[in-house]
């Protein structure tokens, strides 16, 4: 009986299909711990007001958001230096994010369930978003402008809201007059030095140059000097208000208005409210800028850096690949040492990443960047200018590490190009490189699209070669921007995945890093997705094209 | 067995008055094959081949599989290159010159010598550019040439009324037969010499093999065709001269008319009548 069932080969099918099942259910399970993880972390969630009696028999108002909970039971409690009252047999912990930490020192706390006397909503806790110290929990008080209180009690929060968006858009301009007109001045005030410094290299610094020099000079720093003072004026008026808000423990507190990214009352806010504020939260997240130590904040120099490298990558390994493979398949004697070259690449793709780093460190960097610079940037000196890690030694370090791949996919792509139809082509009098060119290379196209997917998956989610070649927790400039050349390759960038690790585990602020790992992750699987759907589409296009292999 | 060799005897006989029709002409060659051996590494195909094809003639090559007959024909446009490990002795000359000469550049030689494949082999592009490839590589890119030529060549392949509306689509969504008519426009566009064909019905089935062989008929009066074949009906309806192979070796080579009613060697007979193959 057993037997014959053996025999029918459907304990086969069975376990090909678990098999199969246990791949979906993996992956499944494992998107959807990231999304829920990452993607919870941006819903408003209410805010808390807790009347606690604590061990000593002391009472204490806490405010703040529920995180976390664990029950734990009473042998490891007491192990832990824990109470356990009425004889329970578990300990239940809710751990709460406080906020206040200028006040506090820490965002976070445990408390125990046994402890809390009362637990409410009160709708009037506010939650302020701030540039430093994290959030803040309490209850809004007043409003100051210039030290004179210009709303109180329930007024204040109108008032409030439309001075933080007042506040906001100053802010805005402050950036913009820092970052752009004034990093361009600066920019350009750097490359007039460096040219300076190579003009006295080569002898030629005269008095002519000199005047032409300073006159530049000088028309910067008076252009410096106009953004300065507007500069004044916006941060003058920026400073002027404050929120007076009071913590739990109810002292009352100034918060100046120009700390104050967001100002929200959770508990009074309806579903529909809160989903847009939750959609902001995400769009915020995505397209800001890193705050405090990366912890909070947005990763928008994570997406653009990690997008741009793999983007050079590819640019980087295509050409480099598939001509190393047409040299392989389609000119080089097939015998010994071709099959020795074909082992030897297959083994390259089995180097652990961190060796290509530590190649592309010594090679790239030291060696190449360094002669670059000696060769063609000695008025930068000692500052080094491609012999330091950047955006162009990593593409390069990655576009080596996949060039494997991509070599194993064209040559795959080119062997399968039918034989009657190179055939075709020279009958028709073209040569051997205009038939790869018109025809061959053409009809592999989908192939080493393929080889690039690959490539492109394996390059956007290394890290380790990365932490050697280039990558760095902040970067101050994006390696794209608007000063001449545009392109910075020389730049450091940063990186999501990187980043995971950065905020994960190097950041000082564990508690409230822990959603930003989940949400960094997501958010970097779904820019690997994002990348390899592009791809795909390129390459079913390309197939669509050049059907000719199906028939 | 016997029955359907006797059948096709009759066919053959009752195709060959067309062929005859050009006895009295004067024989112009136009290929001469002189001592040809060719080895695929110690193997080897041909033995010793003399001939000589005429201009603007149809030449026929039959025999047996194996028998080395394409070879011979991939010898004439030097098709046999691609093959690693091929050595070939002897001359083979194009109106008098040796392509086997050190000096010739192959792909022009190619260009007087066209090809059309066993399977049809057009590229995946579309018609007009399948038509308008050997053009490009010559460095024709005039929109108002290519469209005169790319015209002419369907004309002259009896291409042109099923395909000028379609002329952008991809060639791959043509038919059989209309694929092997589109890459005979696609040889004859940049004007040959020499059209070679490798078996070009063999592919196809009956009405597209009519076609074909009707087209050949045509293309005789500018070209000099020289077609591989199996079948031996085939053979005889579209050729003026044949040659019949046998183990790389050329047994026999004559007027069609006269090879098939009346063969000078046992061993053709025996084949045209059936006895083997």
């Amino acid at each position: 009986m057993i037997k014959a069932w053996f025999k029918s080969g459907l304990p086969w099918i069975w376990m090909t299909a678990g098999a199969v099942s246990i791949n979906l259910l993996l992956v499944l399970g494992l998107v959807m711990l990231i999304a829920v993880r990452g993607l919870g972390h941006f819903w408003p969630a209410d805010v808390v007001e807790y009347h606690y009696k604590d061990r000593q028999g002391q009472s204490s108002i806490i405010i703040g958001e529920e995180v976390d909970e664990s029950l734990l039971h009473k042998t490891q409690a007491i192990s832990a230096g824990l109470e356990v009252l009425n004889g329970a047999d578990y300990l239940q912990q809710y751990l709460i994010k406080t906020g206040n930490r200028d006040i506090l020192g820490t965002d976070f706390r445990w408390i125990q369930d046994q402890y809390i006397q009362d637990k409410s909503t009160p709708k009037d806790l506010i939650a302020v978003e701030r540039r430093e110290w994290g959030n803040f929990y309490g209850r809004l008080l007043a409003v100051k402008q210039n030290g004179q209180v210009i709303a109180e009690g329930a007024k204040a929060w109108p008032v409030a809201q439309e001075l933080i968006e007042k506040n906001l858009q100053l802010f805005d301009e402050i950036d913009h007059l820092q970052k752009k007109e004034m990093g361009s001045i600066n920019y350009n005030l750097e490359r007039l030095r460096l040219k300076q410094r190579a003009l006295e290299l080569k002898n030629e610094w005269n008095d002519s140059n000199k005047q032409e020099f300073a006159k530049r000079k000088l028309a910067y720093e008076a252009e410096y000097k106009v953004i300065q003072e507007e500069l004044l004026k916006l941060s003058v008026a920026n400073k002027c208000c404050s929120l007076v808000v009071s913590e739990a423990g109810g002292r009352e507190i100034s918060i100046p208005l120009n700390r104050v990214i967001k100002l929200t009352r959770p508990n009074s806010m309806s579903a529909l409210d809160k989903s847009i504020e939750y959609i902001k939260n995400v769009i915020a997240f995505i397209s800001d800028d890193p705050r405090e130590a990366n912890t909070e904040g947005g990763i928008f120099p994570a997406i653009f850096g990690t997008v741009l490298m793999v983007m050079l990558m590819a640019v980087l390994v295509t050409p480099l690949g598939v001509i190393a493979a047409v040299y392989l398949r389609e000119y080089a004697k097939q015998g010994f040492i071709t099959r020795l070259i074909r082992i030897a690449v297959n083994n390259l793709a089995g180097v652990p990443s961190i060796v290509y780093g530590v190649f592309g460190l010594g090679f790239f960097v030291y060696i190449l960047g360094g002669s670059i610079d000696s060769l063609f940037f000695p008025e930068a000196a000692p500052a080094p200018v491609f012999g330091t890690p950047g955006l162009l030694w990593a593409s390069l370090t990655l576009a080596l590490l996949t060039l494997p791949v991509v070599i194993v996919a064209t040559e795959e792509g080119l062997s399968r190009i039918p034989k009657s139809i190179r055939e075709g082509s020279l009958a028709l009098g073209a040569t051997k490189a205009e038939t790869l060119w018109r025809t061959v290379l053409p009809m592999a196209s989908p192939a080493i699209m393929t080889g690039l997917i690959l490539a492109v998956a394996r390059a956007a989610g290394e890290v380790a070669p990365l932490m050697l070649v280039g990558v760095v927790k902040l970067a101050p400039t994006l390696p794209l921007d608007g000063n001449f050349p545009y392109l910075h390759l020389d730049r450091k960038f940063m990186h999501l995945g990187f980043h995971i690790y950065d905020v994960g585990f190097q950041s000082p602020n564990v508690e409230a890093a822990r959603p930003l790992v989940y949400a960094t992750s997501l958010l970097l699987v779904v820019v690997i997705i994002g990348l390899n759907m592009f791809a795909i589409t390129i390459r079913n296009n390309l197939r669509e094209k050049y059907r000719a292999l199906e028939n | 067995m016997t029955t359907e060799a006797i059948k096709t005897h009759a066919i053959d006989i009752s195709a060959l008055n067309r062929g005859s029709k050009t006895t009295n002409d004067k024989f112009d060659p136009c290929i001469t094959v002189q001592n040809l051996n060719l080895f695929y590494g110690s193997k080897q195909a041909l033995h010793g081949v003399n001939m000589e094809m005429p201009r603007k003639k149809v030449t026929a090559y039959i025999g047996p599989s194996g028998c080395g007959k394409s070879t011979l024909l991939r010898c004439i446009n030097r098709m046999n290159d691609l093959v690693d490990g091929v050595t070939i002795q002897g001359k083979l000359l194009l109106d008098g010159e040796d392509i086997y000469d050190k000096n010739v550049n192959v792909a022009a030689l190619r260009r007087r010598v066209g090809m059309v494949f066993q399977k049809p082999n057009p590229f995946p592009k579309s018609i007009y550019e399948n038509v308008a490839y050997g053009l490009r590589i010559q460095g024709i890119n005039d929109r108002r040439v290519l469209d005169e030529i790319v015209e002419k060549s369907l004309r002259g392949a009896a291409l042109w009324d099923e395909a000028k509306d379609r002329l952008n689509d991809n060639a791959l969504g043509l038919s059989g037969g209309q694929q092997q008519r589109l890459v005979i426009a696609r040889a004859i566009a940049i004007e040959p010499e020499v059209i070679l064909l490798d078996e070009p019905a063999s592919a196809l089935d009956p009405i597209s093999t009519l076609k074909i062989e009707e087209l050949i008929d045509e293309l005789k009066e500018k070209y000099t065709i020289v077609i591989v074949t199996h079948n031996m009906q085939q053979a005889a309806r579209v050729s003026d001269f044949t040659a019949f192979m046998y183990m790389g070796e050329l047994i026999e080579f004559g007027e069609t008319s006269e090879l098939f009613t009346n063969p000078a060697k046992k061993q053709t007979e025996d084949y045209i009548t059936g006895r083997y193959g």
